[in-house]
């Protein structure tokens, strides 16, 4: 699956972090980074971090 | 089998979310008072009101796995027959249920003052919202009754706008309760740089205006007077509904670990998000209506989990709440950030920075740490939230 985040709304709140650490991470500067493709066994924690988002910026296709 | 959650906010799409997944392959209908599919509030006080979203910027993805459920839309639950397992929405119609879940939220509550009956903006669904914003952009200054989140956010928002902005508050600080006062305080010199005007400890002896509020008298005689007024004071758990079983619904729905509010024996009723108070087992013992916004999708992913489970099996998931409360809220530049429970701390330790700039601080009770709060410090506050499901 293809992961998209909409850096013009992310505030780099981390709050997809704790739902997929080997996905998303906050680096030393504080800001997002995130894996663009990712394997389909991982989809569950990929939705969970979409839904705990308070930005609502991540998309999966 | 139905599932008949009223309250089609995030809270019951979780909970519908949940119930597929955890393979309930009933029926589920869903109750809602806007005209809208479950969307997303925080934006309301900030970017919707700044720049005008459009609905569709604001709903949630829903997972295909609910494609099927039942929306009924412009409707609200006015009773519910425990004994026929019913419940009367304000249209006439009877929905039935085999498992009831309470996702009603909350309102604004209003302040009960000569002059209240004058119309007044308050902020909590997206009408308000359009409302709120078609009135303030034409205005030079606004009046908010309450220095809470919505009302520091708002004044945040308008001062964005060019617009000028009273706050009064019974409060010492703004955000009192969540933050203390040393934070609060702090948070309080952030918004008078950026213009806004606090009257704190404020005792509102009445609201002023013609048909519409556009200010407040004080009992000190003092008048503070705006083009509109805007209360913000908290909010007030949507129960009525509930009346007449034997729920406690003393401050909102009271729920075990496993969101039920019922004992297994009788008619199954759960609570979830906003409207919903149950102890924090990594805290304390003490049930808590915690209106934090990572909560409803906690308690809806638990009750949804805990409802399949009980349908399945017959007895009631045994799972501690491991749910680690969460706030978030942009004000002008800076991100602040929650994770635990500082509104129950007895002091605070700044570890890094200061109150006045980025920073992070530790709310302890006694010499435990039960909340930490950062300003534009996101990464720093991670390690907490994982002590806190750790070591509890």
């Amino acid at each position: 699956m293809k992961i998209h985040v909409d850096m013009e709304k992310c505030q780099h709140y981390g709050q997809c972090v704790f739902e997929a650490e080997d996905v998303f991470s906050l680096g030393d500067d504080g800001k997002l980074i995130y894996k663009v493709d990712v394997d389909d066994s991982r989809r569950a924690d990929v939705e969970s971090a979409v839904d705990v988002c308070p930005m609502q910026a991540i998309t999966v296709e | 089998m139905k599932v008949l959650i009223v309250g089609a906010g995030l809270a019951g799409l979780r909970t519908a979310e949940s119930l597929r997944g955890a393979g309930f392959a009933g029926e589920i209908t869903l109750v809602g008072d806007e005209p809208y599919f479950p969307y997303n509030r925080p934006p309301l006080s900030k970017d919707a009101l700044a720049n005008g979203l459009e609905i569709a910027d604001l709903e949630f993805k829903r997972r295909e796995s609910v494609a099927d459920v039942t929306w009924i839309f412009d409707d609200s639950a006015t009773s519910t027959d425990y004994q026929q397992r019913g419940v009367l929405l304000k249209s006439g119609r009877l929905e039935s249920f085999d498992v009831l879940v309470a996702a009603t939220g909350i309102r604004p509550r209003t302040l009960n003052v000569p002059g209240a009956e004058k119309s007044k903006f308050s902020l909590r669904n997206f009408a308000e919202a359009q409302e709120l914003r078609t009135s303030m952009l034409g205005v030079q200054r606004i009046v908010i009754v309450g220095a809470g989140f919505i009302g520091c956010e708002i004044a945040a928002t308008a001062r964005k706008l060019g617009i000028d902005v009273a706050v009064v508050a019974a409060d010492p600080e703004p955000m009192f309760r969540p933050l203390g006062a040393e934070f609060g305080h702090a948070m309080k010199h952030r918004h008078e740089a950026h213009g806004v005007s606090f009257h704190m400890n404020a005792k509102i002896a009445g609201y002023l205006g013609g048909e519409s509020a556009t200010g407040v008298s004080l009992e000190s005689g003092e008048e503070i007077l705006g083009d509109l007024l805007i209360e913000a004071i908290g909010s007030l758990p949507n129960t009525e509904w509930l009346a007449g079983g034997s729920l406690d619904l003393k401050d909102g729905v009271l729920v075990d670990s496993s969101m039920r509010a019922t004992a297994p024996s009788d008619v199954s009723i759960y609570a979830v998000g906003d409207v919903a108070r149950y102890a924090f087992d990594l805290f304390d013992t003490t049930p808590r209506r915690i209106e934090h916004w990572n909560l409803p999708t906690e308690t809806g992913r638990r009750a949804g989990k805990s409802i399949a489970h009980f349908l399945h099996t017959g007895e009631v998931l045994a799972e501690s709440v491991n749910f680690v409360p969460s706030f978030w809220s942009d004000q002008y530049e800076d991100n602040l950030q929650s994770f635990g429970m500082p509104g129950i701390a007895d002091s605070i330790n700044v570890v890094e920075g200061d109150l006045m700039g980025d920073c992070v601080v530790e709310y302890l009770r006694g010499n435990k740490v039960v909340g930490v709060v950062g300003v534009n410090t996101s990464a720093k506050l991670a390690p907490y939230r994982k002590s806190f499901q750790e070591t509890n």
